[in-house]
């Protein structure tokens, strides 16, 4: 056991993305139908506004909207802002105008964006039109943006929709974020170390419990102690399940097992593949020990350790485990 | 009718980038202060009940980790709102109104630096016809911005002015991220971010986190010489569609008042502003008089941990009362695109 | 404490896609029969408590915010409660606090999830930067501790396929149920592909879209209804640590503890014989047993036995989940919040085809996060003491 100097905590980026299938329902379904057909489409509400994007309940009495009716494609900006450097996944790579914009035909305002070359041109007050994507799906994106309309109260043209089968039932939404993701300063000890083929823990300094990875022990609430224990790259599998189901992202064929294991000199199992026998030989108490990955592979993620493979050690007693199940 | 108050109160300094993505290594500290604060021990608190976003992490589930913070075995009673912990403070106090704990710990947290924050907060609004434009939050809250300058409600130097108040008053908040002497002239110098709002307009991008304590009657009494007792708490949701509200008008705020009877004298109020034309609408929404003094402790546009900010106000707020400088207050709290959802609680002696 | 009361429930059919809805839709499909069921109509209701699991699912920030008009809380005041898989019983709880604490007369709980939006799978397994790929999948982190279970108490292998062939029979009761197999055996479901060894395919709870609703009401409004309610007799949540050295994975001691209060405040010595019928969260068919010892029906290692004697097959001595449970349909965020409404119904007699005859105490219990977010309620035809 020895103290290691405290170190600055490690980061890394975390890209979550997904391609989100929405369900529109009736009343969106009708609007999304619309832009594809080049039209825009509100709803009215019982006391006779006409509501631009539609409502899918009225906001009085409840009730779903059964009623849309079409409006101009052609409006006027009720509030505006100008961004200087769009953003990942905007309506325009240029820099564009935000606008709240009221259709023709319409009692409240749409959110999108107007191409108006820069914020001098943009007014409250200013007509503007649709500029029609030149693909449409059914999407609020068929709109590409607005564009100023000058003194001509003409509808823009809308060329055909790219598919015209049917009512639009789905939209597709990309969403993409960027995050870093940042470590504590122990969990950084702890994978710096493993950078060096070195497994740590730290102890609770209340229920003197090794942690590994080191962290604030969740029972008591309090960070570890200072002083590092190097634990042996080997254990016992308390227990484990045998994935023989297939799905997305899996990095290896099916069967195979994932075990918890119980470092020697550790409070406290980790989870991880057990490969080097049939999974069907596996056993709650069975001895392994680390496979580690070549040196050269290594760096400060627990993934230097490929999985865990028999000792061929008598198995432990279910007696030395059984309080961590 | 049990009387509830704020017997605690801590917070974590805000800074641009600190802490983990889980939050736990901030959030100890602030539990330890918090309950010395409230003379508290950790098993004396019957209710837990924390604010957080897991859009904020990046991860499902992000608020499970926190639970690490607390120590929570033998196990607590728990519990999570997806919002500000302004709200998780709300359920806490209704438990003790209900006569389900006495005492409650309330915590929020999160790391804003953590993704790209006007971009994550596109997804709060509509995911069918808005969101997938990715209309980022600061670019919505200046077609707020413009509507209240236009209707002639403020001017851009007004903006500045609350923004340069705010800087002058955060030079006395030790957890203040931005503080300095300003002038509104010096800010108006500055190119817009979003016309019409300036950086000065927007708060900053804050990690941090913040507890709050809270018991019951004697309880209350018996571990703090001068709570800070909650004499109305409310909140109200606005209609989502930017379109559909009168985004001047913010009527969720107003309701909220009018239900925890903010009307009256005030010694001071802690708004939930995250942008200087937003404090100004509230002023107007909650019709609060001329010389109340607002955001001593500079507010959220010097400091604005994310799902923490608003139970800071309150926080801010109550410790004014619980020191001594103040006899009533309010902390305001607020939720989702250009101020939709609004919480106030108001406090006295 | 003042009095609260269940007044009415609603669910939608749950299915794999709900793709004829929006969210929007998806959730007023079970608002508007729980009204109905509530007799109740807008104007009578004070707030909304919404629940849902992780917003990645359906990839919206605090979805709540956007739905806030559809479900009627534009201008009230609206709660989103996220305490993972056990946020359906949390948002009844909370509910059930606003109205016990007179701040509401009557509070509408809603929880839904469309995990159609999305892929469970997925969201569930975003990898953060420094840990471990292992790909074990969602039963990947149970199955171990299942097998703990069977080694604990050396428990026959056929009890999980036993409860999976009551608990989807009894989904053939349900109207609303996502999966309805009448014609399900003990041989097909120990024939069905081992998937987390040993958890085979029929033993696992299906991916769902779908919601349920609950209008939560005070002793008045309880007392004017003209039908049957569920009165609350007692709620409980509990919290543990994901994992701690020394942690019970088979009897959190989280699920004990909330159980053990619950009782305690519902006036029940003797659960097994005062409850007449519960709706557990059982997503995994080996969790029935595990909570049934947990929740202190049974002692430690007995829990088995109730199942295989037949005992919480309806008709037997506790029936447990006669609604056919999250085996059957498991919309995440709802599957709380439908045990919780399930349990309701029974004892307000409106649970149709799967009615356990004279039900008059149920509880309602969920459960999230690696076993460590417990809630539960006890509900009853009488507001205080079992009237049989």
């Amino acid at each position: 056991m020895h103290t290691e100097p405290a170190t600055t905590p490690l980061s890394a980026p975390l890209v979550v993305g997904f391609d989100y299938t929405r369900s529109l329902g009736p009343v969106l379904g009708r609007f999304m139908s619309g832009l594809r057909d080049g039209r825009v489409l509100g709803s009215r509400s019982s006391d006779g506004r006409i509501h631009v994007p539609p409502l899918e309940y009225d906001p009085l009495t409840h009730a779903p909207v059964t009623t849309l009716v079409e409006v101009r494609p052609v409006g006027t900006v009720v509030s505006w802002t100008w961004s200087y450097r769009p953003l990942d996944g905007q309506p325009l790579s240029r820099p564009f105008g935000w606008a709240l914009i009221r259709l023709d035909g319409a009692d409240t305002t749409l959110l999108h964006a107007v191409d108006a070359g820069g914020p001098e041109r943009m007014r409250t007050g200013l007509r503007v039109r649709v500029r029609w994507a030149a693909d449409r799906v059914g999407h609020i994106r068929d709109i590409e943006c607005f564009e100023p309309s000058g003194d001509a109260s003409a509808a823009p043209a809308a060329g055909p929709p790219a598919t015209a089968d049917g009512e639009v039932t789905m939209m597709t939404t990309p969403i993409r974020l960027n995050y870093r993701h940042t470590a504590s300063t122990e969990e950084s000890r702890y994978l710096r170390a493993l950078a060096e083929g070195r497994l740590l823990g730290q102890r609770c300094p209340v229920c003197r419990k090794v942690y590994v990875p080191p962290r604030v022990c969740p029972a008591d609430g309090v960070p570890p102690t200072d002083e590092v224990v190097v634990l042996a790259d080997r254990g016992t599998i308390t227990t484990f399940c045998v994935v023989n189901v297939p799905f997305a992202g899996q990095r290896l064929d099916p069967p195979y097992v994932v075990g918890q294991v119980l470092l020697d000199g550790a409070d406290i199992a980790l989870q991880s593949l057990i490969l080097g026998c049939p999974a069907d030989e596996v056993r709650m108490g069975m001895r392994v020990a680390a496979v580690w990955r070549p040196r050269e592979q290594w760096s400060t993620t627990p993934d230097n350790i490929a999985h865990f493979r028999p000792t061929g050690e008598p198995d432990a007693p279910y007696e030395s485990y059984a309080d961590q199940l | 009718m049990t009387d509830v108050a704020i017997i605690g109160f801590a917070q974590s300094r805000s800074r641009p980038e600190a802490g983990t993505t889980s939050g736990v290594e901030t959030l100890v500290p602030v539990f330890a202060q918090a309950l010395s604060d409230a003379g508290l021990s950790r098993r004396e608190v019957d209710f837990w009940c924390s604010g957080s976003s897991d859009y904020l992490a990046g991860r499902a589930f992000s608020f499970v980790n926190a639970v690490d913070a607390i120590g929570a075995y033998p196990p607590i009673c728990e519990s999570h709102v997806e919002m500000d912990a302004a709200w998780a403070l709300y359920e806490a106090y209704v438990k003790i109104l209900a006569g389900e704990a006495e005492t409650a710990l309330v915590y929020g947290f999160g790391k804003s630096s953590a993704g790209e924050l006007r971009r994550v907060l596109a997804l709060q609004l509509d995911p069918y016809v808005a969101a997938p434009l990715w209309p980022d939050s600061v670019s919505v809250a200046a077609l707020q911005a413009r509507l209240g300058v236009e209707a002639g409600m403020f001017s851009e130097r007004d903006m500045a002015e609350v923004a340069a108040r705010s800087r002058r008053d955060a030079a006395g908040n030790p957890y203040a991220q931005l503080s300095g002497e300003t002038t509104a002239d010096e800010l108006l110098t500055a190119p817009y971010l979003a016309d019409p709002l300036r950086v000065h307009d927007c708060a900053p991008v804050s990690d941090g986190a913040a507890a709050v304590v809270l018991a019951a009657g004697d309880r209350a009494r018996r571990h703090r010489e001068r709570p800070a007792w909650i004499t109305g708490i409310a909140h109200r949701v606005d209609p989502p569609g930017l379109g559909e509200r009168d985004l001047t008008a913010v009527a969720s705020a107003a309701a909220a008042a009018a239900a925890a009877g903010l009307a009256g004298d005030l010694d001071a109020v802690e708004l939930h502003a995250p942008f200087t034309h937003q404090e100004l609408l509230l002023r107007a929404a909650l019709e609060l008089p001329g010389g109340v003094r607002i955001n001593p402790s500079g507010g959220v546009l010097c400091g604005n941990p994310m799902f923490s900010a608003g139970l800071s106000r309150i926080g801010a707020a109550a410790e004014r009362v619980m020191s001594g400088r103040a006899r009533r207050v309010a902390g305001h709290a607020t939720s989702g695109p250009a101020l939709q959802q609004n919480l106030v609680c108001v406090m006295e002696a | 404490m003042k009095r609260a009361a269940v007044l009415g429930t609603g669910q939608t059919h749950h299915r794999t896609r709900r793709t004829d809805v929006s969210m929007a839709g998806l959730c007023r499909e079970a608002i508007d029969r729980a009204l109905a069921d509530a007799a109740t109509d807008w104007s009578q209701i004070d707030a909304v408590v919404l629940g849902k699991a992780p917003d990645l699912f359906e990839g919206v920030m605090m979805p709540e915010l956007f739905l806030a008009q559809s479900i009627g809380a534009a201008g009230r005041p609206l709660l989103r409660v996220h305490t993972a898989g056990s946020v359906g019983g949390a948002t009844a709880i909370v509910a059930t606090s606003l109205v016990r604490a007179g701040v509401h007369r009557r509070v509408l709980a809603v929880a839904f999830e469309k995990q159609s939006e999305s892929n469970a799978m997925w969201a569930l397994s975003i990898q953060p930067p420094f840990t471990a790929q292992l790909g074990a999948g969602a039963g990947g982190y149970f199955a171990p501790h299942i097998r703990a279970y069977i080694r604990r108490f050396d428990v026959p292998a056929h009890v999980g396929a036993l409860v999976a062939v009551k608990d989807r029979r009894n989904g053939a009761l349900n109207p609303y149920a996502h999966l309805r197999q009448s014609g399900i055996t003990v041989e097909s479901v120990r024939e069905s592909p081992m998937l987390w060894d040993p958890v085979r395919y029929d033993e696992t709870c299906p991916s769902s879209d779908g919601a349920c609703a609950v209008v939560i009401a005070d002793q008045a409004a309880a007392e004017a209804s003209d039908r049957p309610v569920a009165w609350i007799r007692a709620t409980a949540m509990r919290t543990e640590p994901t994992s701690f050295a020394g942690k019970d994975h088979v009897n959190p001691r989280a699920g004990a503890e909330a159980a053990a209060a619950l009782w305690r405040a519902a006036g029940i010595t003797d659960p097994l014989d005062e409850i007449d019928v519960a709706e557990l969260y059982v997503p995994f068919s080996w969790f029935e047993p595990m909570w049934l010892e947990n929740l202190g029906f049974a002692e430690p290692g007995h829990g088995w036995k109730l199942t295989e004697s037949g005992e919480t097959r309806i008709g037997g001595r506790l029936p447990v989940n006669p609604s056919g449970g999250v085996l059957c349909s498991n919309p995440i965020g709802a599957s709380g919040l439908l045990r919780f409404a399930e349990s309701a119904m029974q004892v307000m007699g409106r649970a149709g085809e799967h009615q356990v005859p004279g039900a008059g105490t149920a509880v309602g219990h969920a459960y999230g996060g690696g076993s460590q977010f417990f809630s539960m309620w006890v509900v009853g035809s009488e507001p205080d003491h079992r009237a049989k």
